[in-house]
């Protein structure tokens, strides 16, 4: 599970490993069939989480609002259905990505014309400003009681959604699928190097003729795409839309996942959430009103002991293990 | 002779201080020219101007014939204008080749595509290395710049900016940082680079200078104090007082 860099000399050829997270994601379908809706739940964030390790660990963009696309797209979904009598799930998705992508261009045009401290304060700008949209335009959104009569018709006109939550963890893990696939193609191609560019030094992306901003505003519009399908899913699956999906610990909480993974490994955005809801559900049964103290004390764990993540945590010990041997 | 860049009457001020005093220069098609002068003479703002870093107060930049005072960064390296940095600008946790490749990349219009591997790019990967082997760092194409010697990063700086293939090239203190006993290694360097690139280096080693140059142009509080043939330049009074001290050249 080593770090997924691309490069042009790096073989993008899919791993044994990298096969390991769908076989875990298939065993938990039949082998935990009563924490479906968890896994469906860890399925989205995981989507999310690759949206997010897209421009933070890729590009070096610094966000702190990216529920804003998130929440977004699970809106769009919701409203389609809801107020719209629209119900078929595909069509759902597809708004939800759209809504994901004006989004993310239209203030990705903006805010990336800024680095650092104020592009953290614009991002959370815009996802404190989307809220309060939603909580004000309650005729549309639902306001603070939440969206809900949201209908989701059959996939394909074949599978029902289920009270078990079957079709939907399937449906979930067929999306992420999908949007690993894409983001790992990212990854490995020229454009993904030329991420890992403009995180090393933009400065000598200008100097190499680079259209800079250009590049990060389109890859910040890719991740609000995927960002807006997360959202749309987790409206799908739910069949409800909060305040919440908006907010800025949404927010906070997605990249504390990402920096538990590992930030720019592809695969911490697999490791981090199910680590996190995991253990968030965990002692959320056992310690009801404390279950934040373990999670903040894992990560100043990581953040102390291991920057890679966990999996930086399994990298180096995998490397002592090579050593000895 | 065919003039590869000229700036014209080129202006630079911070408030009240004068940084670029209406300097014409002129550096003509497969020159090998150094710019010199002491500390705070300009050098930097001047190649910063040209780069397109720092808009000028006033002044035209013309490249080949083209008039691009306004153009960003960008655009002015597609047009053949290629620099390397007086303090590496390297991306430290990539490879050597892919410092090089992203540069080839760039100029070769691949840089953008998604959905092919990058290291299916044969003719980035190839020319890259081809690249790197010429400057004798083949052997590192796959080491971090991190895990690299100074003098190789310096050297990583110059395969940068000819994966460019640029017309003009500025070179900003190519031998900065470089023990004197590595710095031969760049003059080498130097001294291979295509005859059809014309060169201006920025350089505070005066036996570099005075070996790599055929023409010195010599800043001095923002003004050029005088142009020639480094002969003329090492026996310039002038030049002794305001720059060279004691030293003799040429």
């Amino acid at each position: 599970m080593s770090t997924h860099a691309g490069g042009y000399s790096a073989d993008p050829r899919i791993r044994w490993i990298e096969v390991l997270p769908w076989i875990v994601a298939i065993a938990a379908f039949f082998l935990l069939p009563e924490y479906l809706s968890l896994g469906a739940r860890i399925l989205i964030y995981i989507l999310y989480a690759l949206s997010l390790d897209l421009i933070v660990g890729y590009a070096g963009i610094i966000t702190l609002g990216h529920s804003a696309y998130f929440g977004l797209g699970a809106y769009a979904a919701g409203i389609l259905a809801a107020k719209a009598g629209i119900s078929d799930p595909m069509l759902q998705l597809v708004a939800a990505a759209a809504a994901g992508a004006l989004l993310g261009i239209s203030t990705g045009a903006i805010i990336l014309r800024t680095k650092a401290l104020t592009l953290l304060m614009l991002t959370l700008a815009i996802t404190s400003v989307l809220l309060e949209i939603a909580n004000k335009a309650s005729s549309l959104t639902g306001g603070a009681d939440g969206l809900s009569g949201v209908v989701v018709a059959p996939i394909l006109g074949m599978f029902k959604f289920d009270i078990f939550g079957k079709t939907a963890y399937l449906y979930c893990l067929v999306v992420l699928l999908a949007g690993w696939w894409l983001v790992r193609k990212m990854i490995y191609s020229p454009f993904g190097t030329s991420l890992r560019g403009l995180r090393e030094n933009s400065l000598r992306m200008h100097a190499i003729g680079a259209p800079v901003y250009w590049r990060l505003v389109l890859v910040y519009t890719l991740s609000a795409t995927i960002a807006g399908v997360a959202g749309g899913l987790i409206t799908q699956t739910n069949q409800f839309v909060g305040l919440n999906v908006l907010s800025f610990e949404s927010a906070g909480e997605l990249l504390v996942m990402l920096i538990l993974g590992g930030v720019g490994r592809l695969y911490g955005a697999f490791v981090g959430p199910v680590v996190y809801l995991i253990a968030q559900d965990m002692l959320a049964k056992q310690f009801p009103e404390y279950w934040y103290f373990g999670i903040g004390t894992m990560l100043v764990l990581v953040v102390m002991f291991a920057r890679g993540g966990i999996l930086g945590i399994l990298d180096e010990l995998l490397a002592r293990l090579r050593r000895k041997a | 002779m065919n003039i590869a860049l000229e700036t014209r009457a080129l202006c630079k001020s911070f408030g009240a201080l004068t940084v670029a005093d209406r300097i014409d220069f002129r550096l003509e098609t497969g020159a090998r020219h150094a710019l010199i002068g002491p500390n705070g003479a300009g050098k930097t703002t001047f190649v910063n101007m040209l780069t397109g870093v720092l808009p000028p107060s006033s002044g035209r930049i013309v490249l080949g014939g083209e008039d691009i005072t306004g153009l960003g960064q960008a655009k002015r390296v597609k047009r053949g204008l290629g620099r390397t940095f007086q303090i590496n600008a390297l991306f430290r946790r990539l490879s050597v080749l892919d410092n090089v490749a992203l540069a080839v990349a760039e100029r070769q219009g691949v840089a953008p595509r998604m959905l092919r591997a990058a290291s299916a790019h044969a003719e980035v990967r190839g020319e890259s290395l081809e690249l790197l082997a010429t400057l004798g760092l083949a052997e590192d194409a796959g080491q971090r710049i991190l895990d690299l010697p100074y003098g190789k990063q310096r050297l990583v700086e110059i395969a940068i900016a000819l994966g460019l293939k640029p017309r003009v090239l500025l070179l900003d203190e190519p031998a900065a940082g470089v023990p004197s006993l590595e710095s031969h290694r760049i003059l080498q360097v130097l001294d291979r680079l295509p005859k059809e690139i014309a060169i201006l280096i920025i350089e505070h080693d005066m036996d570099l200078v005075f070996r790599f140059a055929q023409r010195i142009t010599v800043l001095v509080q923002g003004e050029v104090l005088v142009e020639g043939p480094p002969d003329e330049i090492g026996r310039d009074r002038r030049v002794h007082q305001v720059y060279l001290g004691e030293q003799h050249h040429g």
